[in-house]
């Protein structure tokens, strides 16, 4: 798999580090809403097929992006 | 059907050829409705059906598969089994599976080819002896067998290893569990269907589930690429695509799935006889019955359903194998394969109820399923049975984040990837 760095061009996934989904809302700082945090923690939609997602450039300029790929055949679907 | 395997009906079919071997399980029409549906004809999914017709008196179950038995996860593993496990509840959860498996064979009346030839984890330095150390000491508080070896008892038990000055990773000792070993995974599907089958239980393959059914928050039956099947209650037994059979419900898990991938060189003559593990990277190896040296290590690291791996991990995997055995340098890989794995935040399954009346979940097992397989569908049988937990499987809840009961086995807190 070869990913887009925003920064870098195209380059092998192995250069990056996967940072986990990126659609998930945050709570409010300072929410003592501990339902809402472990939902947002804990909780993953993990779909078969798009997914909007962190990786960071560890190899190369260690920019973190977010990034549109296709989790049931590994097409990168753009930036997110 | 219900004749069992002996030295005398195996003489019998050696005599007389022309006369075939019965089917292992019945290939029954679905009936409208069940007791209790298992969603996945996997191992731990006929397991419990299993359990569920033999310790709790269900023989009015179905088992659901998408596509034909042994055909998932169960049939795509490096078919390690141990106990080697530090944290409360997974310590009694893995040493009653290895118990299971030891008797497993003449349970099922089915050769399983369970096989002790110990796992042997070696240590790459002087705090990961001390580590193991402390892990050996808590095995063998807790009943399980286990022995820490220094550096000239390795030597002398497994000899190929490169104990060389230009090691990269030198060799300083190990951790044996003399129990642990291998089982031939296919052979456990295969038996356990057909003692479940000769139990009643209906195992009917090639039967997708593409709804789970409601009434209010209960739970009625499934939806199926065969029609609707009611039934009391519903279990989910379908490790990678755990996230989206519980969606059918309604549901959202604490699970991502990733790939691991695993390899077979060509077969050699016998010279690995144990199980082996390395403290320098996740990286696993026994060798097979046929001669192929059976490896893995550790999952890609990013969420796919792919079920085909990266080059850089196969890269890494082959750097373990040849480093750890200089000899395996030359030979070749004759497969080399990918499994979707469930993966939790802490590295730990669940076997529970769910917010669902009468909906079970079996699942989030990690790279960690197949050793489990008995205990996970003996301990989700009583689960299902009697929509309580049993208490080796109490920690394995859905909601133990809630409640601060994560089982971190690894100690590397909540990702996913890294466990």
């Amino acid at each position: 798999m070869r990913i887009p760095c925003p920064h870098c061009g195209e380059r092998d996934w192995s250069e990056f580090r996967y940072g986990g989904d990126a659609s998930k809302k945050r709570p409010a700082h300072g929410s003592g809403d501990l339902d809402a945090w472990h939902d947002h923690v804990f909780l993953f939609d993990n779909p078969k097929g798009p997914h909007t997602e962190y990786w960071q450039h560890v190899l190369g300029c260690r920019q973190w992006f977010k990034l549109k790929r296709d989790t049931a055949i590994n097409q990168i679907l753009g930036e997110a | 059907m219900t004749r069992g395997y002996s030295i005398f009906s195996l003489a019998r079919h050696a005599l007389r050829p022309s006369e075939p071997w019965p089917e292992a399980w019945a290939k029954p029409e679905p009936r409208p409705s069940y007791d209790a549906i298992i969603i996945g004809g996997g191992g731990h999914g006929l397991a419990t059906a299993y359990y569920l017709a033999k310790n709790h008196g269900m023989r009015n179950v179905a088992v659901l598969e998408k596509s034909y038995i042994g055909s998932g996860n169960v049939g795509r593993n490096t078919t390690l089994i141990r106990s080697n496990y530090m944290i409360g509840g997974n310590t009694a959860f893995f040493e009653f599976s290895l118990k299971l498996w030891e008797g497993l064979s003449h349970e099922l009346n089915f050769n399983a080819m369970v096989s002790h030839r110990g796992q042997v984890v070696l240590a790459v330095s002087p705090g990961q002896v001390d580590q193991f150390a402390r892990r050996g000491n808590i095995m063998r508080l807790n009943g399980i067998d286990a022995e820490l070896l220094d550096r000239g008892e390795v030597m002398k038990m497994l000899p190929y290893l490169d104990y060389s000055k230009e090691a990269r990773w030198p060799i300083w000792g190990a951790i044996h569990q003399p129990r642990a070993g291998t089982v031939r995974h296919d052979a456990v599907a295969w038996g356990y269907a057909r003692a479940a089958s000769q139990l009643g239980v209906h195992i009917i393959e090639n039967c997708e589930v593409t709804d789970i059914l409601r009434d209010g928050d209960k739970v009625i039956g499934v939806e199926t690429s065969r029609g609707k099947i009611l039934a009391d209650k519903v279990g989910i037994a379908v490790a990678g695509h755990s996230s989206q059979v519980a969606a059918m419900a309604g549901l959202r898990l604490p699970v991502e799935s990733h790939i691991l991938q695993a390899f077979v060189s060509e077969p050699i003559k016998p010279i690995v006889h144990h199980v082996i593990s390395w403290g320098a990277e996740l990286f696993y190896l026994s060798q097979s019955d046929k001669g192929g040296l059976v490896f893995g290590g550790h999952i890609d690291g990013f969420n796919t359903y792919t079920q085909r791996g990266q080059f850089a991990r196969v890269q890494t995997v082959m750097e373990c194998v040849s480093s750890l055995m200089p000899f395996t340098q030359r030979l070749k890989l004759l497969r080399h394969w990918g499994g979707i794995q469930d993966m939790t935040p802490d590295g730990s399954p669940f076997i529970c109820r769910t917010p669902i009346r009468h909906l079970y979940l079996n699942g989030g097992w990690c790279y960690q399923g197949f050793k489990a397989t008995p205990a996970s569908g003996y301990t989700f049988a009583h689960t299902i049975a009697n929509d309580r937990e049993h208490e080796l499987n109490s920690c394995f809840s859905l909601d133990r984040f809630k409640r601060g009961g994560e089982l971190d086995e690894h100690g590397l807190g909540n990702w996913t990837y890294k466990q």
